[in-house]
This record gives C-alpha cells, structure tokens and sequence, in this order.
C-alpha cells in the first residue's frame, strides 16, 4: 500500500479542466416536438371559431359531436353540446364553428336543422336519412357578430341559387298557392314559391316568389303573373271555364307568368320588385285596366242574378265591372229602384280610348260627360240582359245603343254619370204579357156575366109567351094551309082537267116558238123577204115548213 | 446491502459482447478487444439524453391524446375519432375487451414508462439507494412494454389499410396517430438511452 500511496504521491497533481459541455443534441428532440406541439396549437386555435348557442324547441336527430354544421354544404363546424334551458323550453345547442365561419355568424344569419322532408312540390333533405340531421345556416346581410340565435324550425323559405330574381307578388288571397309551389314560364318550371305573408294590416297577401336565372330575365315590366293553382273551374256570365297548369301544379298549386301581349316594354325589373297576382290567366292577360271611371245606373226592375263583379259590357266589349247594387227608395212613386254602380275601365276600349285620349277628350270630366250625354242622346242605354239562355239567372249590364228608345233625361253634371236604362228584351216581352194580362184582367167580367144571365132570363119568357099564345094560333093557321095545299094538290093532279090543259097549252105554245125561230132564221137570211115574201124553193127547202104543212 | 460494482474492482464490461478489459482501457477510449466496439464503465451523458428524450415522449403525448387519430366515414356519417373516444365508443358497443387492450396499450403503457423512467432518472440523479433490485426491474420491465404501445398504431395501420370501401366505409389516419408513434418511439430511446449501471453507483458513484 505504501507503494502505491508514494505512487499516487509522484503523480503530478491532477488538473482539472472544466469543460464547459454544452447540452446534448438530443434535446433537440423534445424541442422540435414542443415547437410541433406548439405550431398544432396555435393552428387549432386560429381555426377555431366562434363558439355559439342555438336554441331549438327540439334536439331531433342532433347529437353531440356528430352534428355538423353546414354553409352552403361545407361544413363550417359541429355540434358540442346540447342542453336544456333554463326553463326547460328550449333546446340550446352550442356549436363550435371554424373561423371561415366567423363572417357569416351575424345578426340575421339563420340556423335550421336539416331533416328529409317530403311534400307534393319538393323532396329535400333525402341525404340525411343516411347521414343523420344536420344544421344548416345560411347568412343575412347584417354586420353586427351574435353568438346567441335562435334556430329555425322549418327550413327558410330559400334556398337562393347565385343568379335569379325575387319578385313580390300581391294577392287578395294565396289561393292554393304554398310554399315550394312551382313558377312557371311558358310552362316551363322557372322558380318556385319561397314565402308567403300577410302584409302588416292583413289586406293582402304577400308571395314572394323566387325565378332562376337565366330565366330571371323574363321577368319584365311586361310581365302578368297569375295563379295557375290546381283546378279552376269557373261558372260565370262567360259559361264554364275549366284550367289546369301542369299536374304538379294541380296537386301543389303554382304560379304562372307571361309577358302581357301587345306590351313590349322588355325592362327587366330588379330583384324585389311587386307585381299583381291575377287569379286566372285571363284576368292577367287582359288589356290594362287603367283608371276606373264609376257610373250609375238606376233599374226599376228586379235584378235578381247581377251580382257585383258582373261584367258591363259596352257593344258586346267588356270594359267594367258591376261594383254594388244598392237598394234606393223613391218618395214620390214609393217605388225601390235598384241603384247599380259600375266601374268602367277606358282604356279597356283599346284605340277608341286612344282616339279620346289624342283629342283630350279623356282627360277632362266634363267633355267625357258630355260625349257621355252625346251617346245617350242616341240611344246609349243600360240593360241588365241575361248572360246566355242557360244561364237566364246570370245576368249582365250591356251598353248598347237601342233603336227608336224615348229619350231620356241625362245630367252631365252628376258624379258619377248616370247612364239611362232600358228595360231589356226579355223585359219587354214579360211586360207585354203582363199589359195584356192586365187588360184582361180589367175586363167587366162580373157584370158581364150578371148581363148574359138577364138576358137569357129574358129570352126565356119569351120563349114562354111563344109557347102560350102563338103556338095555338099557329097550329090553326097551319092546319087551314094544309087544306089549302090539299085543294091545291087535287087540282094540279095528272088526270085533272087542268093539267090536261095546261099540257095542251103548252104543246101549241112550243110549236108557236119554233115558228117564230124559222122566221127569224129567214129574215135573217132574206131581210127583202120583208118587202117581197117568200119566194117558193125557199118554201120547199124548209123540211120544217114540209112537215108541218101537210 | 453491499454491492460490489465492476468499478470497484476497476474492470468494465463491454455493453455489446461482455468482454471484460480494465477501466483504464476504457478511459482511455480503447474499443473492446473482441468485438471493437467501444466500451464505457458509463455511457456519456445517459441521464441527460433519457430526460430529453422522456420530454419529448410526454410533449408528444398530449397531441396524441388530443388530436383525432382516424377518420372514418361510411353510411352512418363520418367522423373523427381519438385515442379515448375510440375507447369509449368501443366500451359503449360492448367491446370491452378490445376498450381494454386499446386502454392498456395507448394508456396505461405509456403513462407506465413516463413515470418509470422518470422515476429511475430521478433515483438515478440523486444517488439514491433505494430499491435497487426493485429499480432494476422497473427498468426490464419498462424495456419490455416499450414497444407494445405500438399496438395502436399498427391498428390504425391496419384499420385504414382494409377499410377502403370508398363511398361505402372509408378510414384514414389523421395526425395524432404520428405523435403517438413519436411518443412510443422517443420514450423506447429514453429507456435505452438510459444506463441501467447508473442504478446501483449510489451516492459514492465515482
């Protein structure tokens, strides 16, 4: 031991170096996997989005962690939670989005739950009998960021393509318009129906309809759009009507629209613009109705069958429509006229308007009043005639002018106008009947018959006197003509000496004539005989002369 | 417990072969006689490269819990699916069995190796003397479960490779299932990196 201690004592002292060691390489390992870690991090958290809350009344088909969230079909984000709210009647739904999705997470963006749905006019959402629901957003026009929506409970009424129009069609009614219903354009399926409402005051009915484009460019400032929904069977002054669009559009309802014909103003219209909604094509087609001028009309007679909307045809043109019938009383006849007001369209007259229109006629009231009185003056008169003797029930106001009518007193004064009346065809012909009726009504029949009856009273009781004092006397005058005839035919008997006179008589008297006959012939023959004669060959020649010259 | 270590009789054994030389030889840099490779008495700087890479196994190890490790689609949806959800999913269709094996290899291993091998660098930092055998077969033990975490990804090998029915059932990797295998990979260098020697040197190491 003493060995190795002098050993270790001859060593030169130990030097120590203190390297200075740097870290091992390894280490880059773990800091290339932080930095990776790191880098995912931050990538996950820049895309993530917002997170937001849905409320829903129900979680139908929407799970956690499955349900997506769809814009325009990219998925934008899913669904991470489901909860009930507080008062446990909603669903809410929280959703956390991609940071794509951001932008359109504003104020008016629309959440709706994706579900097949099947009705008449659509299938949609047939994709997500497989795939499960889904949640669709589609966004608004707001800037404002919201993280708190309520959710649709129906898809929205759009599904808005990139190109195409909306238009905003106004309605008495919807008809049998419904959502989804199909817009058709010459037939062909051009949009479709994407909302129905009712305008703030409940007047009128709002249908906005949404048309594809390219087909958005017929819609025009020309363009007539009418409800070509189901069926439409129409009995009316004009007989029966039956029309009918596609099957579709029989079972869903649908629209139809056409450029009216005759206008060519092809301005296509923006997008939003408002147009009529006709209920039949018909209507929409029909000339433009223009400014409605109002008259009246004053019937005395039942009008049973004229209901307001009746058409007033002017020549057998249709320009108006009957608007009301009102009950009038007049004090001094106490007598009910019916007071029929009417709403004339001018412009309906076509180029007669037109002519009006260019001598500025139409624009004042009071010379159209005046052409007004001038029409009447020749015999422009109002009648309620019956639509066709089928319908003897449907009745019209036709204005026509009437031949040889009395003239009629006319006020240009009156507003509105009061167009005189005549009674119709058929009116006369009941009036007729009605006079004579009336006549024979007036007849004495009463005291006619109390007259016969005194009359064959009287009759009778000379008949009586007859009977009494004639009759004997006459039998006695008849019973002395009868002897009288007996004599008479005694003496007139064959072998009577009278009638053998008589036919001697009567012998001589017919040889006398045939002399008389031969002389006559012979002067005749000879006037000189008269002076000279008869000469004797003449005597012989007379055969007559022989014979009875024995 | 007295425990003779080859340091103390001054000899060192070569780590490949076994080939016993002096320590002055291997301080000296001189490769082993029988198969040249070199030999340590302690391999340079082992506490240091294991800590590195455990760091990066456990940095690794959150994306891989985290992020989707595959992707599925087919009717029914399609969807993405990490370690722990895929486990609950197969716990909820009662396959617990198969929950259980994907559990144990994707977390109950790795999560064994952290703490192991943490547990045996710190011990091995301090010079402790505790447990020594113990800590030695932690150590066998972390060596050998190392490489079954590698269970998960070959499923998700495996599950993507045969699902491939296009519309109908599709399956892709996704990104967690690369930093789950950077987890098996670093924490099976952390273990071998680790000189099982450095257990027994204690406080007197030298």
């Amino acid at each position: 031991m003493d060995e190795r201690a002098a050993a270790v004592a001859e060593l030169p002292a130990p030097r120590i170096e203190t390297r200075r060691r740097l870290p091992s390489l390894v280490w880059i390992v773990p800091i290339i996997a932080l930095l990776v870690g790191a880098s995912l991090l931050v990538n996950a958290l820049r895309a993530a989005g917002p997170r937001i809350t849905i409320s829903f009344q129900t979680a139908e088909g929407i799970e956690v962690d499955k349900t997506l969230i769809k814009y325009r079909n990219v998925v934008v984000g899913h669904v991470s939670g489901i909860a009930l709210s507080q008062d446990h009647t909603q669903v809410l739904v929280t959703a956390d989005l991609t940071r794509s999705a951001q932008a359109v997470t504003m104020l008016d963006t629309r959440f709706w739950v994706v579900r097949p749905r099947i009705a008449l006019g659509a299938i949609s959402g047939l994709e997500t009998l497989i795939s499960g629901a889904y949640i669709s957003m589609e966004s608004g026009v707001s800037t404002t960021p919201q993280r708190h929506f309520v959710g649709l409970e129906s898809p929205p009424p759009l599904a808005h393509g990139p190109n195409g129009k909306l238009v905003v069609l106004e309605a008495q009614d919807a008809g049998s318009v419904s959502l989804g219903a199909p817009v058709y354009f010459r037939r062909v399926r051009v949009g479709r129906v994407i909302n129905e409402e009712l305008d703030p005051r409940g007047a009128r009915v709002h249908v906005e309809v949404f048309v594809d484009g390219p087909y958005d460019r017929f819609v025009t400032r020309a363009s007539r759009f009418w409800n070509a929904s189901g069926i439409d069977l129409a009995l009316d002054s004009a007989g029966l009507r039956l029309q009918t669009q596609s099957l579709a559009a029989v079972l869903a309802g649908g629209i139809a629209f056409e450029s009216a014909p005759g206008l060519i103003d092809e301005t296509p219209v923006p997008s939003g613009a408002r147009f009529a909604l006709y209920r039949n094509e018909q209507e929409a087609v029909a000339p433009p109705n223009g400014e409605p001028r109002y008259v009246q009309m004053r019937f005395t007679q039942s009008l049973r069958g004229l209901a307001p909307g009746a058409p007033v045809e002017f020549i057998g043109v249709d320009i108006g429509k009957v608007i009301s019938i009102d009950l009038d009383y007049d004090v001094k006849q106490h007598r009910f006229p019916l007071i029929v007001t009417a709403a004339l369209y001018p412009e309906r007259m076509g180029r007669a308007y037109q002519v009006l229109r260019d001598n500025g006629t139409a624009e004042h009231e009071d010379r159209m009043a005046g052409l007004v009185g001038q029409l009447v003056a020749r015999g422009l008169r109002a009648q309620a005639r019956p639509a066709s003797l089928l319908l003897a029930r449907q009745l019209y106001i036709s204005l026509d002018f009437i031949p040889g009518v009395a003239p009629a007193a006319f006020n240009p004064r009156a507003a509105p106008l009061e167009i005189p009346t005549a009674p119709a065809d058929i009116e006369k012909l009941q009036r007729r009947l009605e006079s004579i009726l009336a006549k024979i009504d007036a007849l004495p029949l009463a005291s006619l018959a109390h007259h016969g009856d005194e009359s064959l009273q009287e009759l009778h009781r000379v008949l009586r006197d007859v009977d009494e004092g004639v009759v004997p006397s006459a039998e006695a005058a008849l019973l002395s003509a009868r002897q009288t005839l007996g004599t008479l035919d005694r003496t007139v008997a064959e072998d009577s000496p009278l009638s053998e006179r008589l036919r001697e008589v009567s012998s001589e008297a017919e040889r006398t004539l045939r002399s008389v006959r031969f002389l006559t012939d012979y002067l005749g023959r000879h006037p000189e005989a008269l002076l000279r004669g008869r000469r004797a060959e003449d005597v012989d020649r007379n055969p007559e002369r022989v014979e009875k010259t024995p | 417990m007295s425990i003779v270590r080859a340091h103390d009789v001054g000899v060192v054994a070569c780590e490949t072969c076994g080939w016993v030389l002096p320590e002055w030889a291997a301080l000296e840099g001189r490769p082993c006689n029988r198969c040249g490779l070199l030999a340590h008495a302690r391999r340079p700087r082992s506490l240091e490269k294991s800590l590195a890479w455990l760091a990066a196994g456990i940095i690794c190890y959150l994306p891989a819990n985290l992020l989707p490790v595959i992707y599925t689609s087919g009717i029914g949806g399609s969807q993405d699916s990490t370690i722990l959800s895929g486990v609950v999913s197969f716990w909820r269709a009662g396959s617990w069995d198969i929950a259980a094996l994907i559990f144990t290899a994707s977390v109950a291993v790795p999560l064994t190796k952290f703490l192991g091998l943490g547990l045996l660098q710190w011990s091995a930092r301090c010079g402790s003397d505790w447990a020594r055998v113990s800590r030695g077969k932690l150590y066998r033990i972390v060596e050998f479960i190392g490489y079954w975490s590698m269970l998960d990804v070959v499923v998700v090998g495996l599950t993507c490779a045969l699902l491939q029915f296009k519309t109908f059932e599709q399956a892709e990797p996704r990104v967690g299932i690369v930093f789950f295998c950077a987890v098996v990979i670093t924490t099976m260098l952390s273990a071998l990196s680790f000189d099982p020697r450095l257990i027994w040197d204690g406080r007197n190491r030298g």
